[in-house]
C-alpha cells in the first residue's frame, strides 16, 4: 500500500517544524512539564541524599529528555511518540538488558546487596548480652515514626542513636533527679502506654555503639535499661575476616562472594558478584540440570509445535463444517465455540486441574466411572493433558479466524477448480488452502510464539510437574523453559537464584531472535510497511 | 433441523449428507466448549465444598459458597475483585491512549527512523516482558527505594510494568485502522485552523472508536489475567488480583477448598464473559482483519 498522493502533502505539513497550539494546549503542556519537573526534582534530591549517583544521573538524563521533546517547537513525532517509548525502554528494552548483567552475577538467595551490607548484617546477627555488660539508663524517644535511644551511660555521659545511626554524646539532654537524661529537643518522649503499644519495635530496635559493627550495639528488654549486645563474630577490617568468639574459627572471603571457613562453612548473608559465564556453566555442565534443562526446550518446541498444529486443525475443520450458507443454527454454535476464548485464561487452567484430578476429578469419578487415571502426575499423561487443555483454550480463535479467511476467498475459485474435475478435497487443497495459508501464516507464526511461553496454562494446570526424578531442582515433565525460569527465580522449593533464571532467559532470548530471524527472512509479513 | 417435514428416506439421507453430520459435529464441539463451564457453575453451587462433591452436576443449588467467598479475611475476595478492575481498567485506558498516540505519529506523520520504528516495535515485541521478571523485579525494588508509591507491592508500579508493553502489537493494529481513515478529513480541519492536537483528540480519536474498544478490551483480559509480574509484585493479600489471590486459593488444597474456588472464578469470569459476547461481533472482525491483509 501506498498512500494517496493527497495524503502526501499533509504528512509532510505535519511533519515540519513551526506548528503551534492553541492557548489550551500550552497551558496543559506546561502544568504537565511542570509536575514531571517537580517529581524529578523531588527524585534527585533522594537519590543524592542515598548517594545513588548513576540512577540520579539517569533520571536527570531522562527528565531533560523530555524537557527537550515538548519545549522544542519542531520534532513533532517525538512529541506522540515520546511517553510509549519511555516506558518500552525502561520497562522492556531496559530490563531485558538488565536481565543479561544479572545472568553474570551469582544475585539470589542471600546474595543481593553489596558486601558492607553483608558484613554489616552478619556483625549485627545473632547477637547475645556481652556478659559483663555495664548498664544504661534508657528513654526512648520517637523522631518521625523512628525510635530513638536515648541513654545515660554509668559513668553520666548521655548519648543518643538509633537502630540507623550509631551512638553519638549529646550534652544539651534534658536530666531527671536521678541524673537520668529523660528528653532532648526535637525528639518526643514515648509515654508508658506507647511503651507498652509498641512493645515488639522496640526489642527489635539494635542501636550500634560506633560506626564499627564489631563493636557491638545496644538493646532493651524493658525500655528503661539497655545492655551491649555482641555478636560472637568478631569482624577484621584489616584482615577482611570474621573470626567467631567461642570457636575461634576464621571465616574468610572466598572469592564466591560470602565468608567462608576453612571447613567449608559459609556465613549468610552473601552478597552479589560478578561470576562471569558461570551460571551458564552450571546450565550446560551440570548434568541433573543440563539433562532437565534438554528435555524442557525439547518439550517447549514439541509443545508449541503441537499446539498450533492441533489448534489451527481442529479451528480450521470448524470453520469448513459451519460455512455453508444454508446451515440453520450457526450463530448458536459460534456463540457456544466463543465460551472457552472468552473465560479468563487464567482459571481455565485451574478449572481443567480440578476437573483431571486423579482421585476426584469429574472425568476420572463421572465420565470414566471411577477409573483412577493419573492424568496430571503421570509424565505422558500430564503432557497430553496439557495439549488437551491448550486445545480447549486455542481452537476458537482460530475457527474465528478461519471463518474470516475462507469468507473472504470467493467460490468461484473453487468452483473453477471442480469444473476442471478436482473432487471437493482436491479443490480444497490445491486452491483454497493455499489461499488461506498465506493469510493466516502470520497469525501462525505469533499463535507460535505464543505458546512457546505460553505460562498460565502450564503454570495453572500442572506446575510444570510431575517433577523429574533424577534432579535437585524443581523441574518437570511439563516445564516449559518460561515456567522453568519463573520457578528457579521465585520457587519456593529449592530457594531463588536469579543469577541462573536470568542466565536461562539469556538462552531463551537466543532461540526466540534465532526463530524470529529465520521466520522474516521467509514470510513477506513486514512487506506491507510502506 | 425443521427442515426435514417429510420423513422420506433419501430426503433424510441427502439432508445427513449435506447438513446434518455439521449439526452432529456442532454439538459434539459445544460439549466440549461448554462443559467446563457449566461444571464450574454446578460446582459452585454445590455446598459440599470438596471437588469429590461436585462431580453430580446440578445435583443441589445453593449459594454458601459465594457467601462463604466474602466472608474470610484471610481471602480477601472483594478486595481482589476490585484491584484487578483497577489494574486492568486502568492499565486499558493507559495502553489505548499510549498507542493511539504512537499509531496516529506513524500513520500521518513522516519522519527519518519511522519504518526502522515499526519494525524494532515488532522485534521487541517478540520478546515477551515476562521473561525478564527478575530485572523488573530488582529494578521495582530499587526504584521502591526512593519512590514507595511506585515500589513492589504498589498497584501504580505493576501498572507502569504493564505499560511497557503497550505499544507493540496494539500500536500494529491501531496503525493499521488509522490508514483507513482518509487523510482528507485531517486536511480539511487543518484547513479550517485546527491545531494537530485538535485534529488527533478531536478527530481522530472519534472516527476511530471501534478499535480502540477492541485494543482497550484485549488489553483489560491481558492484564486481568496476567501471573508472572503480578505474583512477584504482589504479595500482600490486600493488594493481590484475582489471578495471585484465586491461584493462592487452590493451589495448596485443591480438594477442601474446590467449590468456593468455583464461586469465585465464575463472578470473575461472568464480567469478562458478557463483554466479550456483547462485543464480539467487534472483536471477530478485528481480528479477521488483523489476518487477512
Amino acid at each position: 500500500m501506498t498512500p494517496p498522493d493527497e495524503a502526501r502533502g499533509l504528512r509532510a505539513r505535519l511533519s515540519r517544524p513551526g506548528e503551534t497550539d492553541g492557548l489550551v494546549g500550552i497551558l496543559v503542556k506546561i502544568v504537565l512539564l511542570g509536575l514531571v519537573d517537580a517529581v524529578a526534582l523531588y527524585a534527585v534530591f533522594v537519590l543524592a541524599a542515598q548517594e545513588k549517583w548513576v540512577v540520579l544521573v539517569v533520571a536527570v538524563v531522562l527528565t531533560v529528555g523530555v524537557n527537550v521533546v515538548y519545549l522544542r517547537r519542531d520534532g513533532l513525532p517525538a512529541k506522540y511518540l515520546a511517553p510509549g517509548i519511555t516506558l518500552l525502554l525502561v520497562f522492556q528494552v531496559f530490563v531485558m538488558g538488565y536481565t543479561g548483567y544479572i545472568a553474570f552475577t551469582n544475585a539470589g538467595d542471600g546474595h543481593n546487596s553489596t558486601k558492607s551490607d553483608a558484613i554489616e548484617s552478619i556483625a549485627t546477627k545473632g547477637q547475645e548480652r556481652v556478659p559483663d555488660s555495664p548498664q544504661y539508663q534508657l528513654s526512648v524517644l520517637e523522631k518521625r515514626d523512628d525510635l530513638w535511644f536515648l541513654v545515660t551511660a554509668p559513668d553520666g555521659t548521655v548519648a543518643l542513636g538509633s537502630s540507623d545511626e550509631p551512638l553519638e554524646e549529646v550534652d544539651d539532654a534534658e536530666v531527671d533527679g536521678s541524673g537520668k537524661a529523660v528528653a532532648v529537643d526535637g525528639y518526643s518522649p514515648l509515654s508508658f502506654d506507647e511503651l507498652l503499644a509498641q512493645q515488639d519495635a522496640i526489642l527489635e530496635v539494635a542501636v550500634p555503639v560506633s560506626d564499627n559493627p564489631s563493636d557491638g550495639s545496644l538493646r532493651t528488654a524493658d525500655g528503661s535499661t539497655a545492655y551491649e549486645y555482641r555478636s560472637n563474630l568478631r569482624y577484621d577490617e584489616a584482615e577482611d575476616t570474621f573470626t567467631d568468639a567461642t570457636t575461634g574459627a576464621v571465616y574468610r572471603d572466598g572469592g564466591d562472594g560470602s565468608f567462608v571457613s576453612d571447613d567449608g562453612e559459609e556465613l549468610v548473608p552473601g552478597w552479589k558478584i560478578n561470576v562471569g559465564l558461570e551460571n551458564f556453566r552450571r546450565a550446560v555442565e551440570t548434568p541433573q540440570l543440563r539433562d532437565s534443562l534438554v528435555s524442557v526446550i525439547v518439550w517447549t518446541f514439541v509443545f508449541a509445535t503441537l499446539s498450533v498444529a492441533l489448534v489451527f486443525g481442529l479451528g480450521l475443520f470448524l470453520a469448513m463444517v459451519f460455512n455453508v450458507a444454508s446451515m440453520r443454527g450457526k450463530r448458536f454454535y459460534r456463540v457456544m465455540l466463543i465460551l472457552p476464548y472468552a473465560f479468563p485464561a487464567f482459571l481455565s487452567g485451574l478449572v481443567w486441574s480440578g476437573l483431571l484430578n486423579t482421585e476426584f476429578g469429574f472425568v476420572n469419578q463421572v465420565l470414566l466411572g471411577g477409573a483412577e487415571i493419573p492424568w496430571l502426575t503421570d509424565p505422558w499423561l500430564a503432557r497430553f493433558s496439557v495439549l488437551f487443555v491448550n486445545l480447549w483454550l486455542g481452537f476458537p480463535y482460530m475457527f474465528l479466524v478461519c471463518t474470516g479467511a475462507l469468507q473472504s476467498i470467493p467460490d468461484e475459485m473453487s468452483e473453477a477448480a471442480r469444473m476442471d474435475g478436482a473432487g471437493p478435497w482436491r479443490a480444497f487443497r490445491a486452491v483454497k488452502l493455499p489461499l488461506l495459508l498465506v493469510s493466516v501464516a502470520p497469525l501462525l507464526i505469533t499463535t507460535f510464539a505464543y505458546n512457546f511461553n505460553n505460562f498460565n496454562v502450564i503454570y495453572m494446570l500442572t506446575r510444570g510437574g510431575p517433577r523429574f526424578e533424577d534432579t535437585t531442582s524443581d523441574i518437570g515433565a511439563t516445564d516449559l523453559l518460561i515456567t522453568m525460569v519463573y520457578k528457579v527465580a521465585f520457587g519456593t522449593g529449592t530457594g531463588r537464584d536469579y543469577g541462573l533464571a536470568s542466565a536461562l532467559a539469556i538462552i531463551i532470548f537466543v532461540v526466540i531472535g534465532v526463530i524470529a530471524g529465520l521466520l522474516f527472512r521467509r514470510t513477506k509479513a513486514l512487506e506491507d510497511i510502506h | 433441523m425443521s427442515t426435514v417435514t417429510a420423513p422420506r428416506r433419501r430426503t433424510f439421507r441427502r439432508w445427513f449428507a449435506e447438513l446434518g453430520w455439521r449439526h452432529l459435529v456442532g454439538i459434539a464441539v459445544t460439549v466440549y466448549a461448554a462443559f467446563p463451564i457449566l461444571y464450574v457453575l454446578s460446582a459452585s453451587l454445590d455446598p459440599s465444598g470438596t471437588l469429590a462433591g461436585s462431580s453430580r452436576l446440578f445435583s443441589t443449588i445453593d449459594l454458601s459458597n459465594y457467601h462463604d467467598l466474602f466472608t474470610d479475611p484471610s481471602r480477601p475476595y472483594g478486595r481482589w475483585f476490585v484491584n484487578t478492575l483497577v489494574v486492568g481498567g486502568v492499565t486499558a485506558v493507559g495502553t489505548v491512549f499510549l498507542g493511539a498516540l504512537a499509531a496516529y505519529a506513524f500513520s500521518r506523520m513522516r519522519f527519518t527512523g519511522r519504518r526502522m520504528g515499526l519494525l524494532s516495535l515488532m522485534l521487541v515485541q517478540m520478546f515477551p516482558q515476562m521473561l525478564a521478571v527478575v530485572a523488573i523485579f530488582i529494578l521495582m525494588s530499587t526504584i521502591g527505594d526512593v519512590f514507595p508509591a511506585i515500589g513492589i507491592g504498589t498497584h501504580a508500579g505493576l501498572i507502569l510494568v504493564y505499560l511497557g508493553g503497550a505499544l507493540g502489537v496494539n500500536t500494529y493494529l491501531m496503525y493499521g485502522f488509522f490508514n483507513t481513515v482518509p487523510v482528507s478529513i485531517d486536511e480539511a480541519a487543518r484547513l479550517d485552523g485546527a491545531s494537530h492536537a485538535q485534529v488527533f483528540f478531536g478527530i481522530i480519536l472519534r472516527l476511530v472508536t471501534p478499535i480502540l474498544a477492541v485494543v482497550g478490551l484485549l488489553a483489560f483480559i491481558t492484564a486481568t489475567s496476567e501471573f508472572v509480574i503480578a505474583s512477584v509484585f504482589l504479595t500482600d493479600p490486600d493488594q493481590q488480583t484475582l489471578a495471585v489471590g484465586l491461584f493462592g486459593y487452590v493451589s495448596e488444597q485443591t480438594s477442601t477448598n474446590w467449590t468456593i474456588f468455583a464461586a469465585g472464578a465464575v463472578l470473575a469470569a461472568i464480567p469478562v464473559m458478557a463483554v466479550f459476547l456483547a462485543l464480539q461481533r467487534y472483536i471477530v472482525n478485528g481480528l479477521v482483519s488483523g489476518s487477512v491483509k
